[in-house]
C-alpha cells in the first residue's frame, strides 16, 4: 500500500459509490428506467481489478457502472446513458446494462448470463496470435459458472493457453437463489482447478484484489495461459430496483457490510498513517460535486433524435448495398 | 467447378489477401471440413489461421465474435444449421445487437457459414432449413448461395464485410459440377434473373432453383407460358426491386422453398408482395414448400415431405389452370 495507489482506490471506489446511490435516487424519481443493478458493496472487485489491469481488452457482464468508471469512462457520459440521453456513452441506446468503449478497450455490460465469456476466449485467441501479451480480462457473477458458456469458455482457453483472466464476484446470490442450491459447493475457483491457476480471495478487500489481479496478469504477460480468481463479495442492494433482497438475512448483511471496503481501506489507511485523514473529507467533498455535475449534465441533454432508431443496426460503409 | 470449390477458392483468396482471415469450426483443420470445404487450407495457413474447434458451437460463434472485435475476420463454420441453434444466443444477441446496443462503436466483421437443407435421409436433425429465424433478426446479412458463381462472389464479399453475415449453403450442392464466371463489380445483394419469361414469376433460392429450372419445361409446356424464374441470393435485405420489375411483367408469382410452410421464409417475401405489389397481381401468389413436419429418415417420406420437380409442376399447372392461365 502506498499512498497515490490508497488515494486512486478510494477515490474511485467512493465515486463509483455515490454515483449508485445517485442513480437510484434517479431511478425513484423516474429519470432512469429499465434494469438497473446496483454494484454497491461489490466496488472493491471493480476498481482493484481494472486498476490492476490497466492494459488488455475487458470484456463484462451488466453490473457494470462502477467497472466501467474505473476503467475511465466519464461518469457524465455513463449517467446520460443511464438517462437514455444522445449524450450517453452508446448514445441512448444501450441502457444501464449495455456500456461499450472499444477506445478503453471496454467490451460490455453484457445482459445474457455467461454469454460474453465465449467472446472474452474469442478475443483472448486474437490477441495470442497478434502476439499481445496484455491478454484479456473476462468478470462475470456466480450464477454465470453454472452455464454451458462458462464451462466451454475455460476448457477452450486451457486447451490452448488464452491469455484470459476469468474474475469471479462471487456474491453468492444470482437474482435470489443462493450459489449453493444450484451448484455442488460455494467455494467457485473449484470449478476451474483442474484447468488453470484458480484461487480464492477477499474481494472486500480492494488491495487483495489489486495484489491478485496483477499477478494473474504477470502470469499472462510471461505467456503460461489462463488465470481464475474468485472473489468473495456482497452487494448491499437488490439484483436490480425491482428487487428488494428479502432473501437474505439482516445478519449476514451486517458480517459482510462491517467488511465494508471503502470503510475498510479509509480505517486502515488512516491506523497507518499513509494518508492523512482530511484527504478523506476533501475527496468525498470533490466527489458529491462531480456527482452533481453528471446528473445535470444527464438531465440537461437532448434525448436522442427520431431517425437514430435506424442509425447503427449496420455499418456505415455497408449502408448502400444492405438497404 | 465444384460448388464447394468455389467456396474453397473464396477463403483461399481472402486468406492470401488479409492475414486477418481466419477459419475456425470442427473438423475445418487437419480433417480438411466436413463437406471438403477447407481442403489444403491447413497445410497452407497453419493451425493459427485454419482452427480446430471443440465441439462447442455457442463456443464457434462467440469465439468469433471475440475475434473479430479483437481485430481478425473470422470465418465459423458450423456443421449444419441444426447445430447452429447452439450458437443462436451469439449470433443473435450478441453478433447482431452489439452495434446497436454501443451507438455505432462496435464492429463485428463475422462471416458464419453453415449447410442447410434435406440431404439424404440424415432424418430430423440434420435436415432443416432455418433461414427464415436469421432474416428475421434486424443486425444480421443473410446470403444464400445456390451455385458457384454467386458462392465465390458472395462469400469473398461477406468475408470483408464489416457487418456480422449469415452465409447459408446446401449440403446436396457441394459435389455438384456448376459453371463458373468471373465477375467485376459483383453485388451481392441482386437477386438473380436466372431464366426471362414472360407470363409467370417463380421466387426460389438455395436448392430448389434447380427443382425449379428442371419442372420449368413442363410447366410452359401444359400452361403454354413462358417462366420467369428468379433466384433471390440474398434473403437480407432482399432485393424486392428485381421482384418487382418481374411481377410488373408476368403479373403473376409463385414461391418456391425447401423450409416448412408455416412461418417458412417465403411467407415474408409474399407478405410484402401482397403489401407492396397487390394491384399488379392478376392472381393470388402461390407458395410451394416443405409440409409442416419434421424432416422424416424413410426416403419415400423424406421426398414427400418436400418440393420436388414433379410436385412444383403438378401443383403450379393446378393453380395456373384455376386462375386464367
Amino acid at each position: 500500500m502506498n499512498s497515490a495507489r490508497v488515494k486512486t482506490f478510494y477515490y474511485l471506489m467512493k465515486l463509483g459509490r455515490e454515483f449508485e446511490l445517485a442513480a437510484k435516487q434517479e431511478y425513484m424519481k423516474g429519470n432512469i428506467a429499465g434494469f438497473l443493478h446496483l454494484d454497491i458493496g461489490q466496488e472493491a472487485c471493480s476498481v482493484g481489478s481494472m486498476q490492476a489491469f490497466d492494459k488488455g481488452d475487458v470484456f463484462t457482464h451488466y453490473r457494470e457502472h462502477v467497472l466501467a468508471i474505473a476503467r475511465g469512462m466519464d461518469p457524465k457520459v455513463v449517467m446520460a446513458e443511464l438517462f437514455g440521453k444522445a449524450t450517453g456513452v452508446s448514445k441512448g441506446k444501450g441502457g444501464s446494462m449495455h456500456l461499450f468503449d472499444p477506445t478503453l478497450s471496454f467490451y460490455g455490460g453484457d445482459a445474457i448470463v455467461a454469454g460474453h465469456l465465449p467472446i472474452a476466449t474469442g478475443c483472448a485467441y486474437a490477441r495470442k496470435v497478434q502476439g499481445e501479451k496484455a491478454g484479456v480480462f473476462a468478470i462475470f457473477g456466480d450464477g454465470a459458472t453454472n452455464a454451458g458458456a462458462f464451462f466451454e469458455s475455460i476448457n477452450i482457453a486451457a486447451a490452448w493457453k488464452l491469455p484470459l483472466i476469468f474474475f469471479c464476484e462471487n456474491n453468492y446470490y444470482a437474482i435470489g437463489t443462493r450459489i449453493g442450491w444450484v451448484s455442488p459447493f460455494e467455494e467457485l475457483f473449484n470449478k476451474a482447478k483442474n484447468y488453470m491457476p484458480a484461487k480464492r480471495i477477499d474481494g472486500m478487500d480492494v488491495c487483495e484484489v489489486y495484489k491478485a489481479v496483477t499477478e494473474a496478469k504477470e502470469y499472462l504477460e510471461n505467456g503460461l495461459g489462463p488465470y481464475f480468481i474468485e472473489a468473495e463479495t456482497y452487494r448491499y442492494e437488490g439484483h436490480s430496483m425491482s428487487d428488494n433482497g428479502k432473501y437474505r438475512s439482516e445478519e449476514e448483511m451486517e458480517i459482510f457490510k462491517s467488511r465494508d471496503p471503502i470503510e475498510k481501506l479509509k480505517r486502515e489507511a488512516i491506523a497507518l498513517g499513509i494518508v492523512e485523514e482530511s484527504y478523506f473529507d476533501e475527496t468525498d467533498k470533490k466527489i458529491e460535486q462531480e456527482i452533481n455535475e453528471a446528473i445535470e449534465f444527464a438531465a440537461n441533454s437532448p434525448e436522442p433524435e427520431l431517425n437514430e432508431l435506424y442509425e447503427d443496426v449496420y455499418c456505415k460503409e455497408c449502408t448502400n448495398v444492405v438497404s | 467447378m465444384l460448388y464447394r470449390e468455389a467456396l474453397n477458392r473464396a477463403i483461399d483468396e481472402a486468406m492470401a489477401a488479409d492475414e486477418s482471415v481466419v477459419i475456425l469450426g470442427e473438423d475445418v483443420g487437419r480433417y480438411g471440413g466436413s463437406y471438403r470445404v477447407s481442403e489444403g487450407l491447413f497445410a497452407k495457413y497453419g493451425a493459427k489461421r485454419v482452427i480446430d474447434t471443440p465441439i462447442a458451437e455457442l463456443s464457434i460463434v462467440g469465439n468469433a465474435i471475440g475475434m473479430a472485435i479483437g481485430g481478425l475476420r473470422p470465418i465459423a463454420e458450423i456443421m449444419t444449421v441444426n447445430f447452429s441453434l447452439l450458437a443462436m444466443d451469439q449470433i443473435v444477441n450478441h453478433a447482431a445487437k452489439f452495434r446497436y446496443m454501443s451507438g455505432g462503436k462496435m464492429t463485428i466483421p463475422l462471416t458464419v457459414r453453415m449447410p442447410g437443407g434435406v440431404s439424404r435421409q440424415l432424418a430430423a436433425q440434420h435436415s432443416e432449413s432455418y433461414e427464415t429465424l436469421y432474416a428475421s433478426i434486424p443486425g444480421l446479412i443473410v446470403l444464400a448461395a445456390s451455385n458457384a458463381t454467386y458462392a465465390y462472389h458472395a462469400l469473398k464479399h461477406a468475408i470483408f464485410l464489416n457487418d456480422p453475415v449469415i452465409f447459408l449453403e446446401h449440403e446436396l450442392l457441394y459435389p455438384m459440377e456448376m459453371e463458373f464466371e468471373e465477375k467485376a463489380n459483383f453485388d451481392p445483394f441482386k437477386a438473380e434473373v436466372v431464366k426471362e419469361g414472360d407470363d409467370l414469376t417463380i421466387l426460389t433460392y438455395l436448392k430448389m432453383r434447380y427443382d425449379v429450372l428442371e419442372a420449368v419445361p413442363t410447366i410452359e409446356k401444359e400452361l403454354g407460358i413462358s417462366v420467369e424464374v428468379i433466384d433471390l441470393n440474398s434473403l437480407r435485405p432482399l432485393d424486392m426491386k428485381t421482384i418487382s420489375n418481374s411481377i410488373k411483367k408476368t403479373k403473376r408469382v409463385v414461391l418456391v422453398e425447401e423450409d416448412h410452410k408455416t412461418g417458412g421464409y417465403g411467407a415474408e417475401v409474399i407478405a410484402r408482395i401482397t403489401e407492396e405489389l397487390f394491384y399488379e397481381l392478376d392472381a393470388p401468389p402461390l407458395r410451394i414448400a416443405g409440409e409442416d413436419v419434421p424432416i422424416p429418415y424413410n426416403r419415400t417420406l423424406e421426398l414427400a415431405s418436400i418440393p420436388t420437380p414433379d410436385k412444383i409442376a403438378a401443383q403450379i399447372k393446378l393453380w395456373g389452370q384455376n386462375h386464367g392461365l
